[in-house]
């Protein structure tokens, strides 16, 4: 374990203060890109509005869509790399239970469920562990969609290249989801901010790590 | 003095416009000195830094990438008949009606560049060599796909026939409505690359590229062009119609 100044958690390593914003910038880059290339051959009754859409039309769309990508997969690897070598994935996300998800889950929606820095509580975990598995999953099946030939076996389990267009879009559409409810968090509880960025917990939010939730 | 000033006063209105003009050039300058700083590598001197030009190059770099993913033995997943897409949708630069009608008696495949033997070929002369045929996709870079059954001449045996430099980088498309592209050499000798005559088993029709068409199904629709009339070999970029307005030269699948 690691040791730290007792009262001041310090929740977010600074790789993993660092990845998070790049990760921001990068996924801003490819929704925003990705809804444009969308808009040219939509799989659903409607469209994005062009406004919040990157790229200007498809070429340009295109071109912002695969060269962000690859500043995504980078900042994506040395997070998980990191997050895995140094034990920090196993240590913020576990253990989650499915009861302990159900609990808070039942708390959160009650407004019972306390935002403890440093630690999180079930709901977190399983939204974090989600929003990770659809990070990766969104990037296999971009993957397939890109090389269908290259990559049949890949874009195979995906129910092939049609497939992989469904699966990519709603994996989007999940990350999305999970960025409205992050950022409704972030304003519903705004210390949440500042040790994102500074590394630091603000002193009124200070809590000893080892207090459970309540 | 005073009279001085006035007067000074007076030239320097008169000549606001120019000065601004002239700070807006230095501004511009140190703008782009700056970026060019910025840039580090493959800034020409004055284009300086660009959001556009680091997209050309990361383009560039995934044409690279595909090259490097591309496999010559890997072949396109093929299809029974019963997958095949009806109708077979119709995509150009132009509407429908607006498709090159091209006159089979005077028909003529002009050959040039790095190629030994360059006489122009006919139908007749195309349909003389051995025929393939591949039910396969064809992916648009839309997004959409569509399954159809294409038949012609296996592209690397008339590269063989005619001679064709192998070693050279680029094999370039021009065809009757004036669209033009350009592949890679190892793209064009893939197996299921072929000189496309027939469309499900009957004459290509005028809207799918009447009287030849080339179909990659390893790369985007886009880059399988209709109606071509003339093919040529070179290692000097030959771009494209679509390509040259910014989509990925390689565009692979």
């Amino acid at each position: 374990m690691m040791t730290k100044p007792k009262g001041l958690p310090s929740p977010h390593p600074l790789i993993v203060r660092l990845t998070h914003w790049v990760n921001a910038f990068a996924m801003v880059l490819m929704i925003g890109s990705g809804w444009r290339i969308y808009n040219a051959s939509p799989l659903f009754d409607f469209m994005f509005p062009r406004s919040i859409t990157i790229g200007g039309w498809l070429g340009g769309a295109l071109q912002w869509h695969f060269a962000a990508m690859w500043l995504l997969v980078a900042n994506g690897l040395v997070y998980l790399i990191y997050g895995l070598w140094s034990g920090h994935l196993n240590r913020a996300m576990l253990p989650v239970s499915p009861k302990s998800f159900w609990d808070d889950s039942v708390a959160a929606l009650n407004f019972k469920l306390a935002h403890s820095l440093g630690t999180y509580n079930a709901v977190q975990k399983v939204l974090y562990l989600g929003v990770l598995a659809l990070g990766v999953l969104v990037v296999l099946s971009g993957l397939a969609v890109w090389k269908p030939v290259q990559f049949h076996l890949l874009a195979s389990v995906f129910g092939g290249y049609e497939g992989a267009r469904l699966v990519h879009f709603f994996c989007m559409a999940g990350i999305v989801a999970f960025i409205f409810v992050h950022l409704a968090l972030v304003l519903l509880v705004p210390s949440t901010l500042l040790p994102m960025i500074t590394g630091r917990s603000p002193a009124s939010h200070a809590k000893p790590h080892t207090e459970a939730p309540q | 003095m005073k009279r001085r000033d006035e007067k000074l006063a007076v030239n320097l209105r008169d000549i606001a416009p120019e000065i601004k003009n002239i700070e807006r050039r230095l501004f511009l300058r140190q703008g782009l000195s700056l970026g060019a700083l910025t840039m580090l590598t493959g800034c020409d001197l004055g284009s300086g830094f660009s959001v556009q030009k680091v997209l050309d190059n990361m383009s560039k770099w995934n044409d690279g990438v595909q090259a490097a993913i591309f496999s010559p033995t890997t072949l396109a997943p093929t299809y029974p008949e019963s997958a095949i897409t009806k109708p077979f949708p119709f995509n150009a630069f132009y509407a429908e009606s607006k498709a090159p009608v091209v006159n089979r008696s005077t028909y003529s495949l002009k050959l040039s560049g790095k190629i030994a033997d360059r006489k122009p070929w006919t139908v007749a002369d195309l349909r003389a060599l051995p025929q393939e045929s591949q039910i396969t996709r064809h992916i648009c870079v839309e997004g959409w796909s569509a399954i159809g059954k294409w038949s012609g001449v296996p592209f690397h045996i008339f590269l063989d026939r005619v001679g064709a430099d192998k070693d050279a980088k680029y094999v370039g498309f021009k065809c009757a409505d004036n669209y033009y592209s350009s592949i890679d050499m190892p793209t064009a000798r893939h197996p299921q690359t072929i000189l496309a005559l027939d469309f499900a088993d009957d004459e290509l029709p005028v809207k799918y590229g009447y009287p030849m068409k080339l179909r990659v199904p390893t790369k985007l629709g886009f880059k399988n062009p209709k109606h071509i009339v003339e093919i040529f070999v070179t290692n000097d970029y030959p771009g494209g119609y679509w390509e040259d307005e910014g989509y990925n030269w390689y565009s692979g699948s």
